[in-house]
């Protein structure tokens, strides 16, 4: 496991091994997207009480996952960046910014254009959608910080300890429907027991946060191999692999 | 078929979350694609002035 992990902090072994594995990712995650776009539009039944609105479900819910997911990878990333100075989870911090803060973007957008034909209202100021909100300005602020910085080494270690204070604000998203009395419909799905939504559409929905789990590889990758570069341009292995194509 | 595209009534709702989704998602692909291979050149060009030089 150690030597696995050590092995993927090396840039050159990194940048070569996500070369190799990108198409297959690409591939896989476009498959899981098809199908549950075709089980959740088609096959899926209408709600009994949203009619077919609820579909807007496929989006909004994975992306909502994902704005909390990536913001725990990059907590991690950052806490690993700030022990032990691993130059690849600084890399991984900075490249999963621009994705979470898309995903939460998309989570508050279809969220809004969810609230208005099931509430009557885009947004309510209530504790679930003002706790996303407050998310999307950390990922945000992350990135100006980041953005202001110019030594990336530094600018690195400041984003993180900024990533590692705003994880207060996770389980207050997470148990915010369930902590005050809210709009936003309760857990459906990440609750203890049995699920309490229709299997027909339960299974695209996973479907969808798989992809979309698989999109964030995807972009993070395409971004991290970015910055590595830049940070190892002067290095040998960068000179070798420009000389080799 | 166009019972699907109408969508019970909520054809706006549905269709503009799934185009909105389809636009950020595909901003997070081409525009790292972009960079990353404009990158690569700029590395490549200052590569072949130093060997020239």
């Amino acid at each position: 496991m150690w030597t696995i992990f050590h092995r993927w902090a090396s840039p050159p072994y990194f940048y070569r091994q996500s070369t190799r594995l990108l198409p297959w990712l690409s591939a896989i995650c476009a498959l899981l997207i098809i199908a549950g776009l075709i089980g959740g539009l088609i096959l899926a039944p209408s709600d009994y009480q949203q009619g077919e609105s609820y579909r807007i479900i496929y989006i909004h819910v994975p992306s909502a996952w994902m704005s909390l997911f990536i913001y725990m990878v990059m907590a991690s990333s950052g806490a690993i960046a700030l022990i032990w100075r691993i130059k690849l989870a600084e890399v991984m911090l900075v490249a999963s910014a621009p994705i979470g803060a898309s995903f939460t973007l998309l989570a508050l957008l279809t969220g809004v254009l969810w609230g208005k034909p099931m509430w009557g209202a885009w947004w309510v100021w209530d504790a679930r959608l003002t706790s996303e909100l407050l998310l999307l300005f950390l990922y945000l602020g992350i990135i100006a910080l980041y953005n202001a910085i110019d030594d990336k080494r530094r600018a690195a270690s400041a984003i993180a300890v900024l990533a590692l204070v705003g994880v207060v604000n996770i389980p207050i998203i997470h148990y915010s429907v369930q902590w005050w009395s809210t709009l936003h419909q309760g857990p459906t799905v990440t609750k203890f027991g049995a699920p309490s939504i229709y299997i027909g559409m339960l299974i695209p929905l996973l479907l969808m946060a798989l992809g979309f789990m698989l999109f964030y590889a995807i972009s993070v990758l395409l971004r991290a191999r970015t910055e590595l570069l830049a940070r190892e341009a002067a290095s040998r292995w960068v000179r070798e692999m420009l000389e080799e194509a | 078929m166009r019972e699907f595209f109408a969508m019970g009534g909520y054809a706006f709702y549905v269709w503009t979350s799934y185009a909105l989704a389809c636009v950020i998602l595909a901003w997070n692909i081409l525009l790292p694609h972009r960079v990353h291979k404009r990158f690569i050149s700029r590395l490549r060009r200052r590569l072949t002035q130093r060997t020239q030089a």
